[in-house]
Formats: C-alpha cells, structure tokens, sequence
C-alpha cells in the first residue's frame, strides 16, 4: 500500500508493506542507502535517522510509523555536508571504515539539538546505542565539544 | 566535483589557517568506488592521458588517476597509498584522483590483509610514483630539446631551470604517451617528502560524513533481486528435507533455491542452506523466517564449547611438538610457576555485515560487486564456483564497513554469483548480523600452558610454553589439526624473552567450524597469556612489573629464531631487513611507560598495567589504567599506547588505528566470547556477543609514534595484541586477582 511521508524535506509515497522497517524502506525502495544496516534490532545504532525530529533506530520501526510525518537520513542533514557535525566529524578524521558514522552523527545531531553544550557525560549516554567497530569514540566525543562549539 | 573541491579546499583552510596551500588538501568523493578506467597501457589512451604504470594515469587536463589496488575498510589506505605515489610522482594533491581498483593479477598482491599494504608495497608504491615523474621529465626534456638530467619536477610541472621554462604535467601527455615506460627510477630522498610523513585528511572524509560513501550492501543494479540464505546451524550439516510454500507465499519472495551442499574442508565455497529470493532485503528476510527446514547438522553437532575447553586444557597439559628449542627448558631450577591461559572463539563482526552483489551475463560472464579484502581471491572463488574462466568474472571492489579478517574469504560472492546464475537476474546477497556471527570464520579459541623456572632470586631461568588451537589450515586442509606455518610466527617463535633455557611446543586440535583469522590473529592469544604470565613472574620475584617487563626482553639484541631451530618466515619478509629487535621492543615499553606517569600514587582499586609485543615486523606496548568497585565494575579510565612501525606514512592513521586497536582489544579483553552448542554457534547479535561502547570508551587513548626510518611495519594489527594483557595485568594491580581466561566478563567482572 501507498505510505506517504515526507523524506528529507520532499513528499514521498511508498508502495511499502507497512509492517517493512522504515530502514528497508529507505533503502530498497526510496533508494538512499546512506543510513546502514547492523543489526535489524536496534543494538547498534547504525540505521539512526530522525522521525519528526526524534532519533530513531530505523530498522525496527514500521514504514507505517512514518505515515505522514517527516523522516530526515544522513543524506538530508545538508545540502553540501556542511552541518557543524558533519564539519567537525572531517576536521578530527573521526571515520575510519565509515559505515556507522552515519548513524553516529545523526545521533550527535539530535544530541545537539536538545542539549547544545553536552558534557562528556550527556554524550555517553546519548552515544553509548551506537557501536562503532573500528573505535572512533574518543574522536567522536571530541568531535561533538568541536560541532557544539561552531554552533554556538 | 568542483563543487567537492572547493569546500575541501575552504576546510582546509579554516583548519590550518592558511591563505593559500602549498600542502594541499582535497580530492573527490566521487572517485569512490568509481570502477577504473578500460584498457591501460600509453597505446590506448594515448589521445587522452597517460599510464606510466597500472597504478598511475596521467590525464591531459591535469589531473592525475591513483589506482588504489588495496581494499579499504577503515585503515586509511586510500589516503596513505596515494600519499606515497602522489609524492614520489612531485603531485599536486589536489590534482589527485583515487580510483578502486578491480580484482586482476596485473596489480600483484592485492590480498588486503596482514596490515600487508605499506610494508610489502612502499618499494612498488614509490617506484610507481617515481617512474611516473621520470617519464614527465623526459617528456618535458625531449620537448625542449634539453637533456633530462638538467630538468627536475615539482608541484605537477617539470621544470628547466637554465631555460627558465615549465610545463604542467598535463601538458606533457600527449608527448610522454609515446614514450617507453622506464621500469625503475631513484626514490626521493626522505627530507623531500610532501606527503610521505604527513597527517593528511582522509581522502573520502566528505563521502563518509554525507552517506554517499558506497558500501558492498549498498550496490544496486537494475532488475536486482534480494537473497537471504538459511544455513545450517552446524558447520557442514546438510538440508534433510524442507518446504518452502509458507516462504513462497510472503509477498515480494520471487523463489525459493537450494544452495550447493557444503564442502570439506570449506575453503571459500558456498556452504549450502536454502536461499529466498525478493524484491527487497525485507522480503526476503520475512520468507526465510517461513521456510521450515529439516538439517543434517553432521559430524560437527558435536562441538560444545564447555566440554571442549577440557580437551583443549588438556591438549595443552600435555607434552606437544618442540617447535623451538634453546637449552634445556626442563632444567632443575630453585623454584616453578605455572599457569594455563584460555581465550574463546571470536568473530569479526564487521559492522557491515557481508555483502555482495552480482549478475550474469548471456555470455556466461559474471560481474561482482562486492566488499572484498581479497578481489583476486574473489574473482577466483566465483570463476571456480560457475565453473567459467576467470577472465570472465570482474569483481569491483567497494567500501567495506570494516573488515577485520571476515572479508578476506569471499564466500559471500560466490553465493551471490551462484545465485545470480540460478535466478536468472542480478542478486544482491545481504548476510544478517546473526548469519555473520554464527556462520563466519571464527577466531580460534586457544589454550596455553606456562611453565617458568626461577633461581633462588626469581629470576627467570627457563620457559615452557605449550600452545593449542584449532588451526586455520583446517579451513583448507582435510583433517588438519595442528597449528603450523605462519601461525607459529604470530607471538610464539619470535618470543622476545631473555631466557636462556626455552622451548615452545605446539599441541593438536580438531576444528570443528571455519576457523579464519581476526585482527592480528594467533597474536591475540599469544599475546594475552605471554604478557599475562611474565607479569605473574614479575609478582612471584616482587619485582615492579615494568622493570620486570624490560627485564625480561633483556639486552638490546637481534633474535633469529632459526638459531633455536624454528621455521620461522617473519610475516614474509627478510629478517635481516625487519629484524626481531629487542631494543626497539623495550623502548616502546619505556616510552609507555614515561607517558603514563608508571609508579604514581594510585587510589586503592585502581591501578596500571603494561603489556608490549612485536608482530607485523612492529613493535607496540600499551598501559592501562583499570579502577574496579565493589560490585565488579570495571572501567578503563586511560590508555596509553606507543608504536614503532619504522616509516610511517600518515601518523595520523596510525594513531587512529591504534585508537581503534585500543577499543578492538577492550572488546575482546571485557566481552567477546563465541561459544557452540550442538554444534551451532550460541550468539546471534551485540546482545549477545557485546562490544565496547561509547560509555565504556577510556577517557583518552594517549599514542606515541617512534620517530623512525627503518623500513615501515605494519599498523593496521599490531596495536590490538598488548591491550588485553594491560587490562588483565592492570585489573591484578587494582584487585590482587589474576585471571587467565578471557573474556573478564565471565570472571564476574562487569
């Protein structure tokens, strides 16, 4: 059936299962494949993107979910890669294979947005649903300071 | 990619504040995974550019095409190769290009593993940026009329200083193409380097922070399909009997494929179950949940890991094969200690899980896309499996999200292309995260006896050290069962302690899973229980462990081990070139030490440890500071590495690997364990098989890099080895209590 949401800021309709995680989605059928796939139970972290503004682990949550509401993915967050985060994350080189730094960043991003000047603490815990297998997590938090610092 | 070029170009300036570059910054995202260019060599492409050499294509408009032949999953080395081909070649940086390279013998080794990509090739990597310049200036000489060795390059142009002329790289394509290709050429001297040395960014730093950055699972073809493949949960089990009519009725499954069964030994082939094929991942996923499937779980039911552990222990207990023997190991000494290491099965778990895509031409020829350590290994695999030639299989190389040993065997691709073929379309192949940590190639679970004799002073006199694992040749050989080859190389034959009296042996084990290597691999365990066991010596003498560690490396000397008989092949290099030096392996652990403040007051429940080993021709020591509570609760609060991999390319991808290294060794030292029941594999997901996280990460990971021109080492492994025994020997100096079995979790501690 035809899901209607709107996808980085432009009306989509999906001819989707609803039951389909809103990842596959994405994905398979929307065509970006910028948000990955881990896990398919929402341990990792690295299918994050925002639904109506709330990070979400896209892999367990239904296509349906996101039935008129608005999602944005990592290809969303700027036009030319240059939200402070996706800044910050380039200056310190925090990605080394890359694959879950799209799900990191869209997760320091929500961090940012309710909390603009985090502890190391507040990233902890904001942070700690995102594995990162090539262990990036003291750039990352580092990186985070930098990005709420340009914010500011 | 102008656009790309000019916000690199802004970054780089806003970070190092400069007006105008002479160290340049940038190329293009979009030269990720773009395939290379059709036939090399100056005759065809003679118009447009020019190939010196299959790694280099000098293009008319100036810009210069870096071949990248070497996989890349998260060591930099898209970034660091073309660093050293870029500068030989006098580059601009910015005029650079990098593009993936396909699987073909044409670029020698490409097998990316073995932290193999900058020792074994920095000769070849700068030769081919060298002869690439040569062949520039001899243009430029030949244009002017002037001999060669009055013109020098620099900066992308040649130049003629008595005539004051120049000409940009570009420029001489047209000329340079009708040219012969020299085969050698002189290396610059080290002073000259640009890049060579240097921090640069990573070159596909705009494709990772963007999500454009395209992954093996990320391949899309038109008129794809979407496999998920049900494997037996025993290692070569077979399909009894199964239906598929549940499966064939979710919406989006096309069909339902029975794979080729199983072989033995596995090697890379297809290792049978039932595929479902749909229109997307999901689908195919939801079908597979509805196929019921009778297995043959086969002579491999058997494996359980509780019982196991028992024979290992006791395969390790008793006497093996002497592989090294210097004096009398057995020798009457004042007093004995002895211990027995255990460290479980691990699995990779790349955070990209296998993936790989292929299609199937009407000419019976195949193309692969997929996230491959080895594309030569690839390409051959899916010829063998479709029984084509492998002239006619093209594998292209993506991204891969990590690698870590799992993609180095390309069985993923074989069962794409396999399917491919059957199913008539192109088909995508995702493994999930369950199929990845339970039908993988396992690290090897392994025990180790010690045993060290002691003179009335507690100085160590003799070393026994028994090591028993099931071998990786089991994944190649029928019925191997005993370590050998280039795993006794890994931590064992090149075992840098001051002993006179030593002798290593090596006991059987049957495998019963695929056994593959993992990031830094025997080193894991080697590692472990020989840092583990001297700092249980260093105790036994009461002797400050640091002390007793550098004590125990003794003099600065060269080791060969064949002088105690070993076989020893040093990670296939010379052993006069890359030596087992003792001196550059105390003064890493020196320096950790110094920077880690070693011998400061600590609160009670806190304390350091040291571990150092050399592997992959580099040397790395590490300290960790470890506080634990009351409840178990165990934090690594600080860690402090220090490396010596001789030249280093880009220092700041070594820090980064060993940052990497640092939380890879926590992963393995806190949590990871691998265990089987009936055969099959207990884990399925990081819920059960955890890894370190962000609230887990120490504070800071400190890294040192030896200033060093010695011939380069290896970076991608070595940092991973010495970290577990710190944590272990730091959790002793916090608690008084010495665990010798991995992970710490299952002593209780969290």
């Amino acid at each position: 059936m035809a899901i209607e949401f709107e996808l980085n800021g432009e009306a989509v309709s999906l001819d989707a299962d609803p039951a389909m995680p809103l990842l596959w989605a994405i994905r398979d059928l929307a065509g970006l494949t910028g948000t990955k796939f881990g896990c398919g139970k929402a341990l990792c972290g690295a299918c994050t993107v925002h639904l109506n503004g709330q990070p979400t682990r896209s892999c367990t949550v239904p296509v349906s979910a996101a039935a008129g509401g608005k999602v944005t993915t990592i290809e969303g967050l700027s036009e030319n890669g240059d939200h402070p985060v996706q800044v910050a994350w380039r200056e310190l080189n925090v990605a080394q294979c890359g694959y879950c730094q799209s799900g990191q960043i869209m997760s320091a991003v929500a961090l940012l947005e309710r909390t603009p000047k985090p502890t190391d603490d507040d990233i902890d815990s904001a942070m700690s649903g995102n594995i990162c297998r090539c262990g990036t997590y003291t750039r990352i938090r580092t990186a985070i300071h930098r990005a709420a610092e340009d914010q500011s | 990619m102008n656009n790309v070029k000019k916000i690199s170009r802004r970054e780089f300036m806003k970070r190092t504040g400069q007006a105008s570059g002479g160290l340049v910054f940038a190329l293009s995202f979009a030269s990720a995974c773009q395939p290379e260019p059709g036939a090399v060599g100056p005759a065809a492409k003679a118009a447009s550019s020019v190939t010196p050499n299959v790694y280099v294509n000098i293009r008319k408009d100036g810009i210069v095409e870096i071949i990248c032949h070497r996989s890349e999953m998260g060591q930099g080395i898209r970034t660091s190769l073309p660093q050293v081909i870029a500068d030989e070649l006098e580059a601009d940086w910015d005029k650079v290009q990098v593009i993936q390279a396909i699987g073909h013998e044409k670029y020698g080794d490409q097998n990316t593993d073995g932290s193999t990509s900058i020792r074994k090739h920095f000769d070849l990597l700068r030769n081919a940026g060298a002869t690439a310049r040569e062949m520039m200036i001899a243009a430029a000489a030949s244009t002017w009329g002037v001999p060669a060795s009055e013109c020098n390059a620099r900066e992308h142009a040649v130049h003629h200083a008595a005539s004051d002329r120049s000409a940009g790289y570009g420029e001489l394509v047209a000329v340079a193409a009708g040219m012969p290709q020299p085969k050698t050429a002189a290396f610059k001297a080290r002073e000259g380097y640009r890049y060579i040395g240097k921090p640069m960014d990573t070159i596909d730093g705009m494709a990772f922070t963007t999500g454009r950055a395209m992954y093996g699972i990320d391949t899309v073809v038109p008129d794809m399909l979407y496999a998920s493949i049900e494997r037996c949960p025993a290692f070569g089990g077979t399909v009894k009997s199964y239906d598929d009519t549940a499966a064939r009725a979710v919406a989006g499954v096309v069909d339902v494929l029975r794979m080729p069964e199983p072989t033995a030994p596995a090697f890379f082939n297809i290792q049978g179950g039932i595929a479902v094929i749909a229109s997307n991942t999901w689908s195919a996923a939801e079908g597979r949940k509805a196929l019921a499937i009778e297995w043959d779980r086969g002579a491999n039911a058997v494996y359980e890991s509780e019982s196991y552990k028992k024979t290992l222990i006791a395969s390790a207990s008793a006497p093996g094969t002497a592989v090294l023997t210097r004096g009398d190991a057995d020798v009457k000494t004042a007093s004995v200690h002895e211990a027995i290491y255990y460290a479980p099965h691990l699995s990779q778990a790349p955070m990209e899980p296998p993936a790989a895509t292929a299609r199937v031409n009407a000419d019976g020829s195949c193309e692969v896309w997929a996230c491959v350590q080895d594309p030569q290994a690839t390409r051959d695999t899916v010829a063998a499996t479709l029984g084509v030639d492998k002239e006619q299989v093209t594998v292209n190389v993506t991204l891969l999200g990590g690698g870590f040993g799992r993609k180095s065997k390309p069985d993923f691709a074989a069962e794409a292309a396999w399917l491919a073929r059957e199913s008539g379309k192109p088909v995508k192949v995702t493994w999930s995260r369950e199929d990845d940590i339970r039908h993988g190639y396992l690290h090897s679970v392994s025990a180790q006896y010690y045993r060290a004799g002691m003179d009335a002073d507690g100085n160590t006199k003799s070393w026994l050290q028994r090591t028993s694992f099931p071998t990786i040749m089991s994944t190649f050989a029928p019925d191997a069962n005993h370590p050998g080859g280039f795993e006794l190389d890994l931590g064992l034959l090149d075992s840098p302690w001051h002993v006179p009296n030593m002798r290593l042996e090596t006991c059987d084990a049957k495998a019963h899973l695929r056994i593959g290597w993992l990031r830094s691999v025997c080193n894991v365990f080697h590692a472990f229980g020989a840092c583990s066991f001297v700092d249980e010596l260093a105790h036994v003498k009461g002797e400050d462990p640091k002390d007793h560690l550098l004590r125990m490396i003794g003099p600065a000397r060269k080791i060969d081990p064949a002088t105690d008989g070993a076989k020893y092949t040093n990670y296939g290099q010379d052993l006069v070139i890359h030596p087992i030096d003792t001196g550059r392996l105390a003064a890493v652990a020196k320096k950790v030490a110094e920077m880690a403040g070693w011998g400061r007051e600590l609160p009670k429940g806190r304390g350091l440890g040291i571990a150092a080993h050399r592997s992959f021709l580099s040397y790395v020591a590490a300290v960790a500071e470890v506080s634990v509570d009351e409840n178990g609760k165990l934090i690594v609060h600080e860690a402090w590495t220090c490396i010596d991999a001789g030249t280093v390319i880009n220092p700041d991808r070594v820090q980064a690997q060993m940052e990497g290294a640092t939380i890879f060794g926590m992963s393995l030292a806190l949590h990871g364990e691998i265990t089987a029941k009936d055969g099959a594999v207990v884990q399925g997901n990081f819920d059960s098989y955890p890894m370190t996280r962000m609230n887990e990460a120490p504070d800071a990971i400190h890294c040192h890099i030896i200033e060093s021109d010695a011939p380069p080492g290896g970076v991608g492994e070595p940092g991973v080895p010495p970290i577990a025994p710190a944590i272990v020997n730091a959790y002793f100096a916090a608690s008084g209590k010495r665990v010798r079995e991995l992970p710490l979790r299952n002593a209780g501690l969290t």
